[in-house]
């Protein structure tokens, strides 16, 4: 045989240096043969950059706010005056219309219906936004990850138990889900016992957003390990002694690992989404704290004046949803170029 | 250990006075439930897939089962490794009843007793590379972490395979090289017993030769014992020393390895051995083959009397009624069968009825007026 065996069996295509190294000690793991796969794909890249930077932004926010803006995210000024270009302005003129972008260190996108610098609270906002995706997607991939493999590898009872669950999720559409959770936990804030979170809170957005996406995630895994734990390596782990536990963790979660990293960047963006319709609605976020959905909800009714409140926060969530969306499917094309994953609903 | 292992030899009835064989299988019965409604989960009966099966092993025994897929023969060495649950009946291993021991109390037996399996493409983590593969059962029994890395390549060595591919995937190797690592994994901890799943049936012939020829240096160099499952003769016969046919769950023949392919008995064996393609095509036409036709019986609800009289040829009124008890001929050879082929009267008349016999066989023994007829009675046209 003239090819490596090595090559013929996984059927992708190496450039060639990546060939000859394999030839020479093979071993490459898949996660490196992703990330060289993922090197090449520049749009990926730049769009993963794109987020990258909105993200480095968001978290420079106090900087910006304190030695750019001089001025915090919720503070009013409402009678203020400065100087635009030379000319005193009202940043609220008298009927109550804001100030536009001045492009220049104070109010730089202008300011909002209450007299509220755009920008500090847009890079404020988005840090929430941020901050809830990112605690949302590890509630849904850590809670998904661990119900689907368990329930698969158990069956039975339990497994039927954690399928209805999931069921019962999914049953409801997200965003209605969303806003019931949302309005009653706001209201009373959640109470389980040693556990509890203020109805002000956005560690409880997250959990909502979290939760709300569980079945997303943990039935496509289930799907996966109910096929795996019929495999013989697993017979062959039970067979050397190796428990439960150390089964499903050790054996079955590297082969579900790449089907789970795909969905992260997914569940992110589409929690970000969820959070800024939510808070638009007034389920997510409360008002003062910012978020882009709160923004855009603010501005709404100022939109013939000042389309700048709604188009700042707006334009935004596009670029970084974006941004995720094209990283993670170049991520997913690199791992897995065969697997169709996608969130519907 | 050893104290205990007597102890138990003491206790079992038919270790009396022979040695306590390495592997004791008494009346093992595994059946699986099949139930109709998966909400209401009725069992609608069972499926029958190991039906008290007697056998026994000696250390550096091999012993071969064979019969056609579905018989149940994976299903017998997935009981006696504890991978599928026992209905009834015993394992022993060195005389230690091990069929409902706990895991933890399990754990020494199975650094004895090792399995490789049938399909080597999926009995390796295809996320694992074969140092993990390998260290999973050394650190498990214990092997210092130091001294991890030097084993597995001493193993990869032992087994044909290049040392140096320690850090490769199972996909970087070719069907037969897995299998190499199979059987690595399975030699990791020094066992006595190994249970091969159809360790050859994936691969190519050519692969086959390569692989049996490595098992049966590993027996001579380790003194091994093996449990060798195949569904045909022609591949158990160069490595086992005796040989159990198996059909629908229950053992039709059990023969030391060279008696069973020159005198079978049971007709069901005859027909597998007429299955074996002989290379000489002329020689292939003009044999005289005994040939069988038809899908074993659903093993739900088995056949009554003798499991294989719906599609015997040499079957009569007796054996649908009658479920023969395996019966011991000369030079320690067991068949179920009330019409033995290649036996004489006397044979016959000197035949017992052997403790291997499932409990619920009738006593009737074959009479010597009921012999079948010699081999055959099918002779292929073209």
């Amino acid at each position: 045989m003239s090819t490596d065996p090595a090559l013929a069996a996984t059927g992708t295509e190496f450039s060639s240096d990546v060939a000859r190294e394999l030839q020479k000690e093979g071993g490459i793991g898949p996660y490196r043969l992703a990330a060289r796969r993922l090197a090449r794909n520049k749009v990926a890249l730049a769009f993963g950059a794109l987020f990258a930077l909105i993200v480095v932004m968001c978290l420079l926010a106090p900087v910006y706010a304190h030695d750019i803006a001089h001025t915090g995210p919720n503070d009013e000024h409402i009678t203020q005056v400065i100087k635009v270009a030379g000319k005193p302005t009202d940043v609220l003129s008298p009927v109550g219309i804001p100030i536009g972008p001045t492009w220049h260190g104070r109010f730089f996108l202008g300011a909002d219906g209450s007299g509220r610098d755009v920008a500090v609270r847009l890079l404020y906002g988005g840090r929430n936004s941020l901050e809830i995706g990112i605690e949302a997607t590890f509630i849904t991939i850590l809670l998904a990850s661990i119900l689907g493999i368990v329930g698969a590898y158990f069956r039975g009872p339990l497994d039927g138990l954690i399928s209805r669950a999931f069921d019962l999720i999914w049953a409801y559409p997200v965003y209605l889900l969303g806003i019931a959770l949302g309005v009653t936990l706001q209201l009373q804030g959640l109470d389980l016992g040693v556990f509890k979170i203020k109805g002000s809170s956005l560690v409880l957005t997250a959990l909502i957003i979290g939760f709300v996406f569980i079945p997303y995630v943990g039935k496509p895994i289930r799907g996966q390990v109910l096929v795996l734990r019929e495999r013989e390596f697993i017979d062959a782990a039970r067979q050397q002694g190796l428990g439960s536990l150390r089964i499903m963790f050790g054996e079955v979660l590297p082969n579900v690992a790449s089907t789970i990293i795909v969905f992260i960047p997914l569940i992110l963006a589409n929690s970000i989404l969820t959070e800024a319709g939510l808070s638009y609605l007034g389920a997510g976020v409360q008002d003062p704290n910012p978020s882009w959905g709160t923004m855009i909800s603010d501005g709404i009714r100022l939109i013939p004046a000042a389309i700048h409140l709604v188009l700042v926060p707006g334009l935004m969530l596009v670029l970084a949803v974006l941004g995720i969306n094209v990283f993670g499917d170049g991520v997913r094309d690199a791992l897995d170029p065969r697997a169709r994953i996608r969130i519907e609903h | 250990m050893s104290a205990e292992v007597t102890q138990h030899a003491a206790s079992a009835p038919s270790a009396a006075d022979a040695p306590t064989p390495l592997l004791a299988v008494e009346h093992l019965r595994i059946y699986f439930p099949v139930s109709s409604s998966r909400l209401l989960a009725r069992s609608a009966g069972h499926v029958h897939a190991v039906d008290d099966v007697t056998l026994t092993l000696s250390e550096g025994e091999t012993l071969g089962v064979v019969g056609e897929s579905g018989c149940g023969k994976s299903t017998l060495i997935r009981g006696i490794a504890r991978l599928v649950p026992v209905s009834s009946g015993t394992v022993r291993f060195r005389g230690r009843d091990i069929t409902t021991a706990r895991r933890r109390d399990l754990a020494p037996v199975r650094r004895e007793m090792q399995m490789v399996f049938q399909d080597p493409q999926a009995s390796l983590n295809p996320r694992k590379r074969v140092i993990q593969i390998l260290g999973t059962p050394l650190a498990l029994h214990g092997v210092p972490r130091g001294q991890v890395k030097g084993k597995a390549r001493e193993l990869l060595a032992r087994v044909g395979l290049d040392p140096e591919h320690l850090n490769r995937f199972p996909h970087e190797f070719s069907g037969g090289q897995r299998q190499r690592i199979g059987i690595a994994r399975a030699l990791a901890v020094d066992p006595r017993l190994i249970l091969l799943d159809e360790p050859v049936s994936a691969l190519d012939v050519s692969i086959q030769a390569q692989v049996i020829n490595l098992l049966d240096e590993l027996q001579d160099e380790l003194g091994l014992s093996y449990v060798f499952v195949a569904h045909d003769l022609s591949v158990v016969r160069h490595v086992s020393d005796r040989i159990a046919v198996m059909y629908l769950g229950k053992v039709m023949e059990l023969s030391p390895a060279q008696e069973l392919y020159l005198k079978p008995i049971h007709p069901y064996t005859a027909a597998l051995l007429g299955a074996i393609p002989i290379p000489d095509p002329k020689e292939n036409r003009s044999r005289k083959r005994m040939v069988i036709g038809g899908e074993p019986p659903s093993p739900i609800t088995p056949p009554v009397g003798c499991r294989f009289h719906t599609r015997c040829p040499l079957a009569s009124e007796i054996c649908s009624t009658q479920e023969p008890p395996l019966a011991e001929y000369a030079s320690g050879h067991l068949a179920a069968c009330h019409h033995p082929m290649n036996v004489t009267a006397q044979e016959i008349a000197a035949a017992r009825p052997s403790g291997a016999s499932p409990l619920s066989a009738d006593s009737v023994m074959p009479k010597p007026e009921d012999a079948g007829a010699p081999p055959a009675t099918h002779k292929d046209e073209n």
